[in-house]
């Protein structure tokens, strides 16, 4: 097993099924009168968190305590990190506490990287910048396997700001791993310009034997799209992060690229529409289809407990 | 799942396959006359060679008496004691049978009982699923060398081993091929 979850490129098939495959028994758990595990009785988990979340922390926190580990919450507001202290000095405090692992939510696009040269634990990503948040990836894709049976083969679109989704990056790796076909939709203004060619076939090396190729395309047009797709996975318009204008309007974003009724008509009987959260109802989505019954957008909260739960396990539950 | 094992120094068969069916038929009858007729009792096979073993214990009871008794399996992995020596391990499945195990008399089925661990994790594990009216234990070999105040209500087969040696119990449902216990090392 690997050391840190840093990218979803860290997980190789057989890994990322392992998870999954651990979270579904993580998921049983649910349903029991006693909701907690002895495993990991005596290992502290640190939530080191510089950037505002609501479900993320909540559901490391929740994971972790679960499996009765000892939980620290920090979040840069209200700490010393106000005060001026760096990343590195936080870690060697941590460090220094005896951390068995961080878990890290940082604006900076590769702050885990960094830590996980300073502190002996695991590292596992929980969202950096614009980069990548890999137990998203995870929870997203045991939920389309729980709910379609399978991901290999699966047709998934990918709609909206992929340009400043560290959800997207993170789902096109680990979905293309596990043998999905992922088309990103949204406006050329926020689709990298060089993801085309990054993703092109030969440039990326497979990763568990399944070849890359033509497992990612882009579209502009998301009506095209639609009637071919099993997965709809809906990315938030990140106003924090748009100091330009991408778009002319708010309007004409949702009228171009916002999942509405006539739209969600349009897709196969048994696709399902997923969101990561915060949804800007009526913006990239309307109300009522995130409060259809293809939506998965509650069940993606309670499975990303249960995927933590199996991050968590397998990082900490063996020998350190 | 089979586990790779080293097939080192001198072998003997312990069970052969129509040994090994006989000793179930036992069991089976066994769990019969001490429960007075399986009545509200619970089958749950440790995996991964329980789990086969519970489900030969209940069709076989099945066939004597036309009951049918509920089989489930119970994962100790997250309960075990020594997870922090090895790698981390793969968990198992967990299925407990409709209905629960409250109030209902439950027979935990392993295959080897050695150290008495896992039962002692199986025993945690059981207390956060429900709260059985009773726990039993059936095993195929009893190989000895118990660590902890465990022992069980059904024996296959007390088999006395040496520390060093491997009793391996493969069945058809798990292992490639036969039925069969094999008694592994020690002084060859």
């Amino acid at each position: 097993m690997i050391k840190h979850l840093r990218s979803a490129a860290d997980l190789d098939a057989g890994t990322a099924t392992l998870i999954l495959d651990t979270a579904a028994e993580m998921a049983a758990l649910a349903g029991r009168e006693v909701k907690k595990l002895p495993t990991l009785r005596g290992r502290t988990v640190v939530n080191l968190f510089y950037e505002d979340s609501t479900r993320t922390r909540i559901s490391f926190e929740a994971a972790a305590k679960r499996l009765s580990a000892d939980v620290i919450n920090f979040s840069a507001k209200g700490s010393s990190v106000s005060k001026g202290e760096s990343l590195k000095d936080t870690a060697l405090t941590l460090q220094a506490m005896g951390a068995d692992a961080v878990v890290i939510r940082h604006p900076a696009s590769g702050a885990p990287h960094r830590l996980a040269s300073w502190v002996d634990g695991s590292v596992v990503n929980a969202g950096d910048g614009t980069h990548e948040h890999p137990t998203q990836a995870l929870l997203d894709a045991y939920t389309m396997r729980s709910r379609l049976g399978r991901i290999d083969g699966l047709n998934v679109a990918i709609v909206g700001d992929v340009l400043h989704s560290r959800v997207a990056r993170s789902n096109v790796l680990l979905l293309t791993t596990l043998g999905a076909k992922v088309t990103l939709v949204g406006p050329p203004t926020l689709i990298p310009v060089d993801i085309a060619a990054a993703l092109s076939p030969g440039t990326e090396p497979s990763r568990g034997g399944k070849p890359k190729e033509n497992r990612t395309g882009v579209s502009y047009d998301l009506d095209s799209v639609l009637a071919g797709t099993d997965v709809v996975m809906m990315l938030r318009v990140q106003t924090e992060r748009m100091q330009d204008s991408y778009f002319p309007s708010a309007r004409e974003y949702s009228r171009r690229y916002g999942l509405d009724v006539p739209r969600m008509r349009k897709l196969p009987e048994h696709a399902i529409v997923m969101h990561p959260g915060p949804m800007n109802r009526g913006m990239e989505i309307a109300p009522e289809v995130a409060d259809s019954s293809r939506s998965t957008i509650v069940e993606q909260v309670a499975n990303g407990v249960s995927a933590r739960m199996a991050v968590l396990y397998l990082l900490l539950g063996g020998k350190a | 799942m089979a586990y790779p094992r080293a097939d080192t120094g001198s072998t003997k068969i312990i069970l052969s396959g129509s040994d090994l069916q006989r000793v179930v038929d036992r069991i089976a009858h066994q769990i019969l006359e001490k429960t007075s007729g399986a009545r509200d009792t619970v089958l749950l096979g440790i995996p991964t060679r329980g789990v086969p073993l519970a489900r030969r214990l209940a069709a076989r009871i099945h066939a004597f008496e036309g009951i049918d008794i509920p089989v489930g399996a119970l994962d100790i992995t997250l309960y075990r004691d020594d997870l922090r020596l090895h790698a981390t391990r793969a968990l198992g499945k967990t299925d407990i049978p409709g209905g629960g195990l409250d109030g209902r008399r439950v027979i935990l089925v392993d295959d080897v009982l050695f150290s008495g661990r896992t039962v002692r994790a199986a025993l945690d594990a059981l207390s956060d699923v429900g709260r059985p009216s009773s726990v039993q234990l059936a095993v195929l070999v009893d190989r000895g060398h118990r660590e902890l105040p465990i022992r069980a209500d059904y024996v296959g087969k007390n088999i006395p081993t040496a520390l060093a040696e491997k009793v391996r119990v493969s069945l058809a449902e798990t292992d490639d091929g036969a039925d069969e216990v094999k008694l592994y090392g020690g002084a060859a």
